[in-house]
């Protein structure tokens, strides 16, 4: 195992994000009409409603967790629908489709249990979008662990998500960038473990940060 | 004239890095926007801070103003009022006078660019006179999801003409075969209207418009028409007065249609008979006089029942102030409920949550606070040329 202050090979590169937002031209004014749409709507656009959420409410922690959910409460007024949707942990699926599919069964589910299909009335359609997410490199490279405490102490909140949220859902780096730089370039296995099992869910970006610092600050206080 | 740097001190942190770093990847790139006009709401109050904000980070970034005669400037208005949904009479040969005056606007502008934003009605059929090369969108400042159907397939034609469509919000488009981007209006923190205040500055201004601070001050600010519903937050107002000596301020500015007189006079015969109604008809460029009232108000009501983005309740949001607002509009898009104000149905609703509000200084307080760290996060123009600059990237990379 590597000493504190070792240098990686591999240097870790902040990267914050932008999103480049798109409407997508579907809309849903009631529930059934949200799950037909949720079948066919891309998969960018359940990633963008479900984990793209926390990117753009980063200042306000609401009582959420996803636009479906924000809306059918608002808007929709299904404060039971509501609860059921802001309760799907977009984190614990293997693949967009499989939250997809979970989205999709709730809504049907409860759908089964009513008269009528409760409507928007007096509220907002429900507007689907999608992003592109647009990287931006950020700050100094970090080499050390000392460094990258530093460069994650300063750096936009954006690359908060996009190395624990971005990487793992998109791109596929399913431990997330932070837990995989450690574990292979600092050989830091036992740190990158805790950092991989932080929840993300239904808090703020802010709060994922604290809780990665105070982990590596464990660590650093560990090695002297 | 504004530099990017005067904004590290109002921003989100690192909102600035990511700006420069964004630019970096498009500097040199020749962004062109034109518009109907140099002053006014919508697309002028969005790029007087704008442009030179994109010059500063190495954008070669241009605006252009497109005119023409007095039929040209009437059609143009008749075309937008009718996309937004107004009863509006238009013949084909006015239609045919405003393209042919866009093609002599071309004529006058240099109209390469690597992207070319063509904001609202008043320029939009220049897209017809476009030249080889660069992306052109056309941005949409205002609501034409229930347009006339006549003026929307005369329009429509048009807009498919541009490589993507920009909107406020999603639902403010209607279906188009073009990429339709989203990109939220924003304010500017440094202009006048929203720069801090001394409270003896507020003072000062409230004086000279004849506001006492001596009572709480429900403030709603904007146009006084129906849309506004400036008489519903009267009738909220006698509702709250029962329980509590507050004082209501009405200021804006009346339109030069008939429906403003009419608001304006019966607004004026319920503040006759009580003196703790005050209202303010306002010049265009009241900025100081509206930054004082936000700042002096201990609730800001924006109670609109048509509204397009709604941007006075950011406005009221920066200056640290709980707002109560309508279902209308972009207003539910940045009032989060519970969290930074309450979106209301009813004149009732909105005495109810003025009255909890005055009943709970401190839930009052933690509302304005969270209100003031959305907008520095959402609503700010760093915010919007952050997206601008995405948006180049995007379409030139």
């Amino acid at each position: 195992m590597m000493e504190a202050g070792v240098t990686a090979a591999e240097p870790f590169v902040f990267t914050g994000c932008v999103e480049v937002r798109q409407a997508l031209q579907r809309t849903a004014d009631d529930e059934r009409e949200l799950m037909d749409r949720l079948e066919e709507v891309p998969t960018e656009s359940i990633f963008y409603h479900t984990h793209g959420y926390f990117l753009r409410h980063r200042p306000i922690t609401t009582a959420y967790g996803n636009d479906f959910a924000a809306w059918v409460a608002v808007h929709v007024r299904d404060q039971a629908l509501s609860e059921r949707l802001a309760v799907v942990n977009p984190f614990e699926y293997g693949s967009l489709e499989l939250l997809r599919e979970e989205l999709v069964t709730v809504v049907h589910d409860h759908l089964r249990r009513l008269r009528t299909v409760p409507r928007a009335e007096g509220g907002e359609p429900f507007h689907f979008q999608q992003s592109e997410i647009v990287e931006v490199a950020l700050g100094t490279p970090a080499v050390t662990l000392l460094e990258f405490r530093e460069g994650l102490a300063s750096v936009d909140a954006s690359a908060i998500y996009f190395h624990m949220v971005e990487a793992r859902t998109r791109l596929g780096r399913r431990a997330g960038d932070f837990a995989e730089w450690l574990r292979s370039s600092l050989e830091l296995p036992d740190l990158a473990e805790r950092i991989e099992r932080i929840d993300t869910y239904m808090t703020s970006l802010e709060r994922v940060r604290a809780r990665v610092l105070s982990l590596v600050d464990v660590e650093l206080e560990r090695r002297g | 004239m504004m530099r990017l740097d005067d904004y590290r001190q109002v921003a989100s942190p690192g909102a600035v890095d990511i700006i420069l770093k964004l630019a970096e990847r498009v500097r040199g790139r020749r962004l062109l926007h034109l518009s109907g006009g140099r002053f006014g709401a919508g697309a002028p109050e969005a790029l007087q801070p704008l442009i030179p904000l994109l010059n500063d980070v190495g954008i070669d970034a241009a605006w252009e103003i497109t005119g023409g005669d007095p039929v040209f400037y009437a059609t143009s208005a008749a075309l937008q009022d009718a996309l937004e949904g107004g009863e509006r009479v238009l013949d084909d040969e006015a239609l045919g006078h405003w393209m042919e005056m866009n093609r002599i606007n071309a004529k006058k502008i240099r109209l390469e660019a690597d992207v070319v934003v063509v904001h609202d009605v008043q320029p939009a059929s220049i897209v017809s006179s476009r030249p080889g090369g660069g992306r052109w969108l056309w941005r949409c400042h205002f609501d034409c999801s229930a347009p006339q159907r006549r003026a929307w397939s005369v329009f429509r034609a048009l807009v498919e003409q541009y490589d993507g469509a920009v909107f406020p919000l999603p639902r403010f488009g209607r279906r188009l075969g073009i990429p339709q981007y989203v990109i939220q209006p924003s304010i500017d923190p440094l202009s006048e209207k929203h720069r801090e205040m001394a409270p003896r500055e507020v003072t000062r201004v409230l004086q000279a418009l004849g506001v006492a601070q001596d009572r709480p001050l429900l403030v709603q600010i904007g146009l006084f028409t129906r849309a506004a519903d400036p008489l519903g937050v009267v009738n909220a107002y006698r509702l709250v007065k029962k329980h509590h000596p507050v004082r209501l301020v009405l200021a804006g500015t009346a339109g030069d249609d008939p429906e403003s007189y009419d608001v304006l006079a019966e607004l004026r015969r319920a503040a006759e008979h009580d003196p703790d109604i005050l209202v303010r008809e306002l010049p265009p460029d009241a900025y100081l006089q509206i930054n004082a009232l936000q700042r002096a108000a201990t609730v800001v009501l924006h109670k609109s029942v048509r509204e397009g983005f709604g941007l006075g309740v950011a406005e009221a949001m920066w200056k640290g102030k709980p707002v109560i607002g309508g279902i209308a509009g972009g207003l539910t898009q940045q009032i989060v409920y519970d969290v930074t104000g309450y979106a209301v149905h009813s004149v009732e609703g909105a005495a109810f949550r003025v009255r909890h509000l005055l009943n709970n200084p401190d839930i009052a307080a933690r509302m304005g606070a969270a209100g003031r760290e959305l907008v520095r996060r959402q609503f700010l123009v760093t915010r919007h040329l952050t997206d601008y600059l995405a948006l180049l990237i995007h379409l030139t990379s």
